[in-house]
């Protein structure tokens, strides 16, 4: 999912510095990837953290800064610097740009899954297998776990996960006597009905978001992306996309969705008066509801996916980060440490207790952390259903290595379709040829 | 300073003329002035109002309108009190930036436009028209090329990277070029060598005070544009303690769009109303100075 706004003039730069990741990932040799021998052991890492030394953290997780805390009082001699680069594609051009220019390259940097394959092709990450990391198989969920992998290779640690749920406002759905939507078609009626009691009112927003859209082809068992080394496939002709297709142009020609951008003012305002009555988004989603729609204390609350097919359990992910070790990186050993601690060991439960949705499984089963009210939901359990969707994400999923570049393309092409120009269908057709003519740009071999 | 003092009375000499004897005031001119002023005053209005509310408060009441609680004096606590107080912090950065980048370049223009104005050398007509490119090339281009240059010297993530590329003011020499060529009798500069003068005494002395209008003017600019500088920190800068304030106020914002973000739409409204009131109030405070110096050059004396 995009979770910054686009600005055209980081695009511009966007494109200058991905030219170069994209090159390097073009002349690599295809095939899967081998794992690297592990080089540093676990007593190696201790020895590290007892010597103590700098590193630098590129990250906007808000939670990682209790983290950090935690981090250096537990190993005094270790002296970390938080650097919020910022968000999304903000810090991955800043991320691009201190590669390419060789200096100033973080020790750890946060990573959002659809964003991972780019630097790992590009062989920007480190393979953590040089420190083990396949031993930590089990401690993720699956999901997560294969969002960081790409053949043996292991590019960086899942941090947070964003397994899908319908988040909705109950007084607006009870004032409308709306039920619960159990699937798309349901959801639809509902939009259809709400919208009619009250024209300002909308089941939800949407003007096009590229994670949203391929989240929802996700959970509905469709495959546009194949990914086998620098080959890479793109096909939004596929049944899963079509079924996305039918359901969302329904909803687009009934002008049923709310034309305002997530993550803007107008967004949060609409959140809390009631005219954006329900999203479906990745779990992280609590968090962000109770910090910026205050007046929806108490209304919300949290129900499984909408199911394409009535009594279906398949669930797709939204969002959700790795932290992950630039090879130019400095001080890699410390760096590991730091991921462990942030991802299974203290730091995890830590952002959890801040209001994080974590990846680990520890942290996932933990009765503690599913039993717990949300007063801002009304004290239901919202972990339950959060954490069901996580076991229930349908499997096989991957992104583009140039995920990055086709996100920003996502709303001059599909992205007309939500203003009435062509169906959805064929936007997605013409994203799909600004992909694969991108990726032959890159030296990809694009199907 | 003497000499100065027949510049600005001339300079008024319309307007006095103009308090002599009224003129009529044309209907559709007052009309559209006033549109032009209620369209200029609008955003601010928004915004001092907008800094009165609460982040509830600005999502549930009109844009234009005051909200039911005064939240002002709690949001301007809470903006300097907000992730230990670090606005102070962003505030003292940009005053550092103003001071050292936008007085330096000043400074510099000064030199060198009275430089290129009073001394005649070979080669100065290819400074000019390199000036004129440098003025016509936004500063916007150019900053991930001086990234790149920067990071290459190990000069990123420093104050420097913002100080040094804010020296290099193409309009303010070229406006300090202009202004000397006319300001400075080239009579003056003669009977000062003649007296045995050296160069930076007659510049320091003699030439400086002559200059003062068109210095506050450049000066001016050159603040305005260090102020309100963004594109080129936001690449240069990743510790936030070296933000300057437009920088910091749009990673608040940003904060919005972020998962795990909290939201805090009241204090980017009301940091960004304790942003311009140091510029409104440097404005009011030198706009003669302003208008003389814009005027500069337009009139053969």
């Amino acid at each position: 999912m995009m979770i910054t706004r686009r600005r055209a003039l980081l695009g511009a730069a966007l494109s200058i510095t991905l030219l170069a990741a994209g090159c390097g990932g073009g002349s690599d040799e295809p095939g899967t990837e081998q794992a690297a021998a592990t080089t540093v052991s676990d007593a190696d890492v201790q020895a590290a953290l007892e010597a103590g030394g700098n590193i630098t953290v590129w990250a906007w997780e808000p939670t990682l800064t209790k983290v950090v805390a935690d981090f250096q009082t537990k190993y005094p001699k270790v002296k970390v610097n938080l650097v919020n680069s910022g968000q999304g594609n903000d810090a991955y051009i800043a991320l691009q740009n201190a590669i390419q220019a060789g200096s100033g390259v973080p020790d750890v940097a946060q990573i959002e899954f659809y964003a991972l394959p780019q630097f790992a092709l590009a062989k920007t990450v480190t393979d953590l297998n040089t420190f083990g990391a396949a031993s930590l198989d089990g401690s993720f969920t699956p999901g997560t776990w294969g969002a960081v992998r790409s053949g043996e290779a292991i590019h960086g640690l899942p941090m947070d996960s964003g397994p899908m749920a319908l988040f909705y406002n109950k007084e607006v759905f009870d004032r409308h006597q709306l039920g619960v939507p159990a699937t798309w078609a349901e959801y639809a009626a509902a939009a259809e009905k709400l919208h009619k009691a009250d024209p300002k009112a909308y089941i939800t927003n949407d003007v096009g978001d590229a994670g949203f859209t391929t989240s929802l082809i996700w959970q509905a068992g469709g495959k546009p992306y194949t990914v086998d080394g620098t080959d890479v496939g793109v096909n939004f002709g596929d049944a899963g996309t079509q079924k996305f297709t039918a359901q969302w142009q329904q909803m687009i020609d009934g002008k049923l969705l709310n034309p305002v951008p997530s993550w803007t003012d107008g967004w949060y305002q609409g959140l809390a008066d009631g005219t954006i009555a329900s999203l479906v988004l990745g779990a992280w989603m609590p968090a962000n509801l109770e910090s910026g729609v205050k007046a929806g204390n108490g209304k919300w609350r949290v129900a499984p996916m909408p199911q394409w097919d009535s009594g279906g359990k398949a669930t797709s992910e939204n969002g959700g980060s790795s932290i992950a070790i630039p090879e130019k990186a400095t001080n890699k050993t410390l760096a590991y440490a730091f991921l462990k601690y942030a991802t299974i060991e203290e730091g995890a439960q830590t952002r959890v207790d801040n209001g994080a949705f974590p990846a680990s499984t520890k942290q996932l089963n933990d009765p503690e952390f599913l039993n717990k009210e949300f007063p801002y939901f009304g004290g239901q359990k919202v972990n339950e259903v959060l954490a069901a969707s996580a076991g229930q994400v349908v499997p096989g999923w991957s992104y583009l290595p140039f995920q990055v570049y086709a996100n920003s393309v996502f709303n001059d092409t599909a992205g007309k379709a939500y203003l009435g120009q062509g169906t959805l269908q064929d936007g997605l057709k013409s994203w799909q040829d600004a992909s694969v003519k991108y990726g032959q740009e890159q030296g990809f071999t694009v199907k | 300073m003497s000499v100065a003092t027949p510049i600005r009375p001339a300079a008024r000499r319309p307007a006095a003329a103009g308090s002599r004897k009224p003129r009529r005031r044309s209907l559709t001119l007052t009309i559209v002035t006033a549109f032009v002023l209620i369209y200029s005053l609008l955003p601010l209005a928004w915004l001092l109002i907008s800094a009165t509310k609460t982040q509830d408060g600005l999502f549930s009441s009109f844009g234009l309108w005051f909200a039911g609680d005064f939240a002002l004096f709690d949001n301007i606590a809470d903006t300097f009190a907000y992730q230990d107080g670090i606005f102070a912090r962003w505030l003292l950065n940009t005053l550092l930036y103003v001071v050292v980048g936008a007085g330096g370049a000043t400074l510099l223009a000064a030199l060198a436009g009275y430089g290129l104005a009073k001394f005649d050398f070979a080669g100065r007509r290819v400074v000019f028209a390199l000036v004129l490119s440098g003025i016509a090339v936004p500063p916007t281009a150019l900053a991930v090329p001086t990234f790149l240059m920067f990071a290459k010297l190990g000069l990123t993530d420093t104050a420097w990277a913002v100080i040094i590329p804010t020296l290099v003011s193409p309009f303010g020499l070229y406006l300090m070029w202009t202004y000397a060529t006319e300001a400075v009798p080239n009579e003056i500069l003669e009977s000062a060598r003649v007296d045995g003068a050296g160069e930076f005494k007659t510049f320091f002395s003699l030439a400086l005070p002559l200059l003062a209008p068109g210095i506050v003017t450049v000066l001016l600019f050159n603040t305005v544009m260090t102020w309100n500088n963004f594109f080129l920190p936001l690449i240069m800068l990743k510790d936030s303690d070296l933000f300057p304030l437009t920088v910091g106020l749009y990673s608040w914002s940003e904060q919005a769009t972020t998962v795990g973000g909290e939201v805090v739409f009241n204090l980017v409204i009301t940091g960004s109303l304790l942003t311009i009131v140091p510029l409104i109030v440097a404005f009011l405070l030198l706009q003669r100075y302003w208008q003389s110096g814009l005027a500069a050059g337009s009139v053969k004396q």
